[in-house]
């Protein structure tokens, strides 16, 4: 089991307030992501949850219990650092068995479980050597080995992949998320990249400014978000927003439309009317910088081939039932 | 053309390096060479490099006018004594300075440093009469206690420096690993503080066996290590230079010995823990 309860957190480090009171409801065998930009702490809520740093208020529940005062060894989580934080001195067999060593299991059990999760995770031949002697793909797979032979209630991944590079990244996403669905153990998972957090997550906790926004799967997040922060950290490129007239003709301080709502048409006059700035031809889609004067500058996107340069005049469409609407305090207006 | 300009540099400043080396090395070398020629020929003018009438006669009179094997015994009781005990005092110290630093930590560092910028000179008297009320002088526990003392602040930094590049992380993961503090320390943070343990020690024997400023003003023969020994060569009655020599080298021996074997160490222990 592996059900993660937080009820009012809060952390400060002196009056600072880092996390300003968080709720959350996590459970059983879910790969939920943090996200958020950086400051936002989401580092430090992953960091009170394994107990590397004390709450200033507020109650964890692990399966039910409290463990606001149980230090983290006690408290059946095992963690993937940024860093991997592997053990220099010990091998990668040391340091996959480490934390069954630390709990005392027979030496002959240990090399069984190691062996097993070295198996899962492609790394049989290369038990004997030291950290120093691997790549930075084995390294990170050493430290998820590390979590998962303990068979925790939960893993918690501190921004596991943000030393890789991004063909490796892409790689060891999906090895993860693989890998989770396959164990059925609770995942918390911390990034800055929303890529990352749509990809992986099953439901995805956006924090800005020590509070959670919103809580929700990708799809929710995307398709409702609760205010124009969520609106427009989830989803690349960003979402464009339109204040003003355009906004007020649909009852909202705010409107937003994502690149990919906005119908594009070559000089028309219906929507409203741009130059192209940038243009960008990925063969799959065309993204278009477009400058709309009043407007301010409107991202487009289209799947596939559109042949049009800088310079060209066209006009964009929202589709009507995609328009997000803000009242003045960035709240979403739902109909 | 290019080339041979690079060969004839290499060359010369190989050879200038040498020459350098020999330089610095010079007077250790004289001072060995002296302590085998007789009195008389240890300040003959001019000075015979390598053909004089080779003895070890020095030796044996400076073993039977002041017993070496006592006060090299001294030395290192006096040496090994503070290191351990300066030690013991240090670590704890740099690591919660390293682990869990605090607002003034930089401030006490400094302060520590600060106290190895005062001439030892100017504490000489007050030091001298409360040794004398307790009955510290010429004894052992009252040199290692100096010696403790006044390597303390060097040690401190060193160990703090060395403990502040192991990677907190690291740490963490022992302690989600379900590490106690106490198997921490045992498994994860000894092995990896090692090298800086072993460079700091050593660093500090050394700086330990050659302190002759306390040494010599607080022990006359029972607690007296090499530094007195010398020292107890140029008396009123004159210089006796062969047999200064020859103490000398005796002295100096020991260590020079520790130094060449553990170069390499103490070349990362002179840089602070900087270099890797």
């Amino acid at each position: 089991m592996g059900q993660i309860t937080l009820v009012d957190v809060q952390k400060s480090f002196g009056p600072v307030h880092i996390i300003k009171g968080a709720d959350l409801d996590i459970s059983d065998g879910s790969f939920v992501v943090f996200v958020g930009p950086s400051g936002c702490g989401k580092t430090t809520l992953l960091r009170l949850i394994a107990g590397l740093e004390d709450v200033s208020g507020g109650k964890i529940l692990i399966d039910g219990k409290n463990v606001v005062d149980t230090p983290p060894a006690k408290r059946g989580l095992s963690m993937v650092f940024q860093s991997y934080a592997l053990y220099p001195h010990m091998s990668v067999r040391g340091n996959i068995g480490f934390g069954l060593k630390m709990a005392g299991l027979a030496k002959d059990e240990i090399n069984r479980k190691v062996e097993a999760a070295a198996a899962t995770l492609n790394l049989t031949p290369y038990l004997d050597r030291k950290p120093r002697e691997l790549s930075g793909g084995q390294r990170q797979r050493v430290a998820i080995g590390r979590a998962i032979v303990r068979e925790p209630k939960a893993f918690l991944f501190d921004e596991p992949l943000s030393n890789l590079d991004a063909a490796l990244r892409v790689q060891m996403r999906l090895e993860v998320t693989r890998l989770q669905k396959q164990l059925g153990t609770t995942a918390i998972y911390v990034t800055h990249d929303q890529v990352e957090a749509m990809t992986m997550a099953d439901k995805i906790v956006v924090l800005n400014g020590g509070k959670i926004e919103q809580y929700g799967s990708p799809l929710e997040l995307y398709e409702r978000p609760n205010n124009l922060f969520v609106a427009g950290f989830i989803g690349s490129p960003k979402m464009n927003f339109v204040t003003g007239e355009h906004a007020q003709q649909q009852g909202a301080i705010t409107i937003g439309v994502r690149p990919e709502h906005l119908k594009i048409e070559r000089g028309g006059t219906t929507g409203w009317p741009g130059t192209i700035s940038v243009a960008e031809h990925l063969g799959s889609d065309t993204f278009l910088y477009v400058d709309g004067g009043p407007l301010g500058m409107l991202t487009a996107r289209y799947i596939g081939e559109l042949s049009l340069n800088p310079g060209d005049k066209v006009s964009l469409t929202p589709e009507p039932n995609r328009i997000h609407r803000f009242d003045g305090s960035g709240n979403a207006i739902r109909a | 053309m290019a080339r041979m300009a690079t060969t004839q540099k290499v060359v010369v400043s190989t050879i200038g390096a040498w020459l350098a080396g020999f330089l610095i090395f010079f007077p250790i070398l004289w001072m060995v060479l002296a302590s085998f020629k007789t009195e008389l020929e240890a300040f003959a003018i001019p000075p015979s490099f390598l053909f004089f009438h080779w003895t070890t006669e020095n030796y044996a009179t400076v073993q039977e006018r002041s017993d070496y094997l006592h006060h090299a015994m001294n030395s290192i009781i006096i040496a090994g004594g503070s290191t351990l005990i300066a030690l013991l005092i240090a670590i704890p110290a740099a690591w919660s300075m390293a682990f869990s630093p605090t607002k003034r930590t930089k401030d006490i560092l400094l302060w520590m440093l600060s106290t190895k910028m005062m001439p030892p000179v100017g504490v000489l008297v007050p030091i001298y009469l409360i040794y004398k009320t307790f009955g510290l002088l010429d004894s052992r526990i009252g040199l290692v206690f100096i010696l403790c003392l006044g390597n303390l602040p060097i040690v401190i930094w060193m160990l703090f420096t060395y403990f502040k590049e192991i990677p907190r992380d690291i740490l963490e993961a022992a302690r989600m690993d379900g590490a106690t503090i106490g198997r921490e320390l045992v498994y994860v943070l000894t092995p990896m503080a090692i090298p800086g343990l072993a460079s700091t020690m050593l660093l500090n024997l050394i700086l330990a066996w050659n302190e002759a400023f306390w040494t010599l003003n607080l022990s006359t023969s029972y607690a007296a290590p090499l530094t007195t020994f010398i020292a107890s060569y140029s008396s009123p009655e004159g210089l006796f230079w062969a047999k200064l020599s020859s103490a000398s080298t005796l002295a100096i021996a020991p260590i020079l010995v520790l130094g060449w074997f553990s170069q390499k160490q103490l070349v990362r222990g002179l840089t602070f823990g900087a270099v890797k």
